[in-house]
């Protein structure tokens, strides 16, 4: 927990301080990032969205047509997806795919003296290992969260249009009037949030790794528990201060 | 700046325990400049451990360790990093970044801390990774090449900078008899004229005796014997003699158990230690 904070610590002094007194970020390192983070874990997120915007279209057909009120499903589907199920199920992706890759990675580095040489050589790893990964991993959960959350609702829309009597534009309409903007925007600041949570936990874990390979493995898997923790409890916290204290 | 004869390096009273172990006890010497000290001692007598302190990647529990006149010891991230930029470290492992290629790895501390462009550090890297015997490697990863040539990248990384002070663990395990000379000669090269100091650890006494200014044996957590490399070769300390002709008969204990085995070669041997600690298995 104390190297924990020490990271954040570090991580904020190196993204708003140390720019100021002319130590900027490459920019080469956190695109190579980006592709990794985000590119790279778009199919299984397009997948899993989509996935998950059937399931929900067809739960709501199932409930709401007893009541006749299946013209309420793409609202169902939309604001489920944009508040809840976009965010939370892309990070629980994103941890699965890139945090502990990201864990794996850095907790290799850190028992074959990598780490080590680099604070010999007066290299922060701070700097040049996490700073990239973090800015990267601010940047794509949110924007794989927006890319899931078009995918589920064409799930939806698919359940919708050739198993229901919607037309295209009718459930289009209806999804665009059901949500507003901060039903968006609710859901982009959990995933920035859950960026944040993600990627410091994963660098975190490796680099306190300790005892070779088998320390590796479980640094790696203790880092996929307690991010998926740690995330889910957020979004608890979140969606009370959203939608539930107003 | 330091002038010729100066201390570089002042180790002082410097104990490490890991538990309850010593595997440093009262660690004290000092390396002038334009010095080769070689630091040789049985695997796992805490040889790496020992350069650990002094490149202060480690704390010690107790003593003192100045590098350039600067106690080291005490001193927060950012200062050590001042002093850091001022020497190179050869790793055992050579650690070499594995994601980067040998030439990037070797570029790495010249992108980070000099304004060199693109074009001047490209040439820089093919002259360093020359001088190791190594033209035309610049693109292969470090996990396509042999160990030996892992080590003599890390020594060319290690040189990027022209340091002042090169520490390197072991960096002739692992070649060949011809590339142990090219790497002796390499270090003869650049510390001759004082332009550098080494401290090199190596149990290869071939290459020991080719570089040495001065030796250094460590054994029981202590140093057994110091002196020049004539000293050394003419040390009456049996121990001395046995590991430096490499006899298996000897004071130097070798038939023992694992536990006998650490409490021989780590600590002066205490009766309680016995089936306390995991034996660490060292490759060195
Ligand atoms: N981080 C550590 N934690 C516990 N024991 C260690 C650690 N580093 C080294 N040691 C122990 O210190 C002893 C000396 O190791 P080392 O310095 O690597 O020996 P060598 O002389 O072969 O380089 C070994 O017994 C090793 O197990
Ligand atoms: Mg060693």
């Amino acid at each position: 927990m104390k190297n924990y904070l020490r990271l954040n610590l570090s991580l904020l002094y190196w993204i708003f301080i140390a720019p100021f007194t002319g130590q900027f970020f490459k920019v080469a390192p956190i695109f190579r990032q980006m592709v990794f983070i985000g590119v790279r874990a778009a199919p299984m997120v397009a997948l899993t969205a989509f996935s998950v915007g059937v399931t929900l279209a067809m739960q709501a057909a199932h409930s709401l047509q007893s009541l006749g009120a299946e013209m309420y499903i793409p609202d169902l589907v939309m604001l489920t997806l944009l508040r809840e199920m976009g965010p939370v199920l892309i990070a629980v992706i994103v941890i699965g795919r890139s945090g502990s890759a990201v864990a794996a990675e850095l907790g290799t580095m850190k028992v074959s003296e990598e780490i080590e040489a680099l604070e010999v050589m007066a290299i922060n790893p701070v700097q040049y290992l996490v700073v990239p990964r973090f800015l990267a991993m601010l940047v794509m959960l949110p924007a794989l969260t927006i890319f899931g959350n078009y995918i589920g609702i064409m799930g939806g829309w698919a359940v919708c249009r050739f198993a229901l009597d919607f037309n295209t534009a009718g459930y289009v309409l209806r999804a665009l009037e059901s949500a507003d903007t901060w039903d968006l925007y609710s859901g982009m600041i959990k995933s920035a949030v859950f960026a944040w949570i993600v990627i410091t936990i994963a660098c975190n874990a490796g680099l306190n790794v300790e005892g070779g390979a088998e320390g590796v493995g479980q640094a790696t898997t203790a880092s996929v528990v307690q991010a998926l923790l740690a995330m889910l409890v957020t979004n608890a916290v979140l969606t009370g201060i959203f939608f539930f204290s107003a | 700046m330091s002038v010729n004869g100066d201390s570089i390096i002042e180790v002082d009273q410097l104990v490490r325990r890991f538990g309850d172990r010593a595997v440093l006890d009262g660690i004290a010497f000092n390396v002038h400049r334009g010095e080769t000290l070689v630091i040789m001692g049985g695997s796992g007598c805490g040889k790496s451990t020992l350069l650990r302190h002094m490149i202060g990647s480690m704390k010690p529990t107790a003593g003192s360790v100045k590098l350039f006149g600067e106690e080291i010891t005490g001193m927060k991230e950012r200062e050590i990093e001042r002093v850091r930029l001022r020497f190179g470290m050869l790793f055992q492992s050579g650690a070499l970044l594995a994601s980067l290629t040998v030439g990037e790895n070797v570029a790495l501390p010249l992108f980070q801390h000099t304004k060199k462009s693109p074009d001047e550090i490209e040439q820089i890297v093919k002259r360093k990774l020359e001088m190791v015997g190594l033209t035309g490697f610049e693109d292969l990863k470090p996990d396509e090449i042999s160990g030996g040539m892992k080590k003599r990248v890390g020594l060319a990384r290690a040189l990027a900078l022209d340091p002042e002070l090169l520490f390197s663990d072991e960096p002739t395990s692992g070649l060949d008899p011809i590339m142990t000379a090219v790497v002796d000669e390499l270090t003869l090269k650049l510390t001759k004229g004082s332009h550098m100091t080494a401290v090199v650890v190596s149990h290869d006494m071939t290459s020991a005796f080719r570089i040495a200014t001065r030796m250094i044996m460590l054994g029981h957590g202590s140093i057994v014997a110091e002196g020049t490399p004539d000293e050394i070769r003419n040390s009456l300390n049996p121990e001395v003699q046995q590991f430096i002709h490499g006899r298996a008969d000897g004071p130097i204990p070798l038939n023992l158990s694992q536990e006998e085995h650490k409490d021989h070669q780590l600590v002066r041997p205490r009766p309680f230690l016995g089936g306390r600690f995991r034996f660490h298995h060292k490759h060195s």
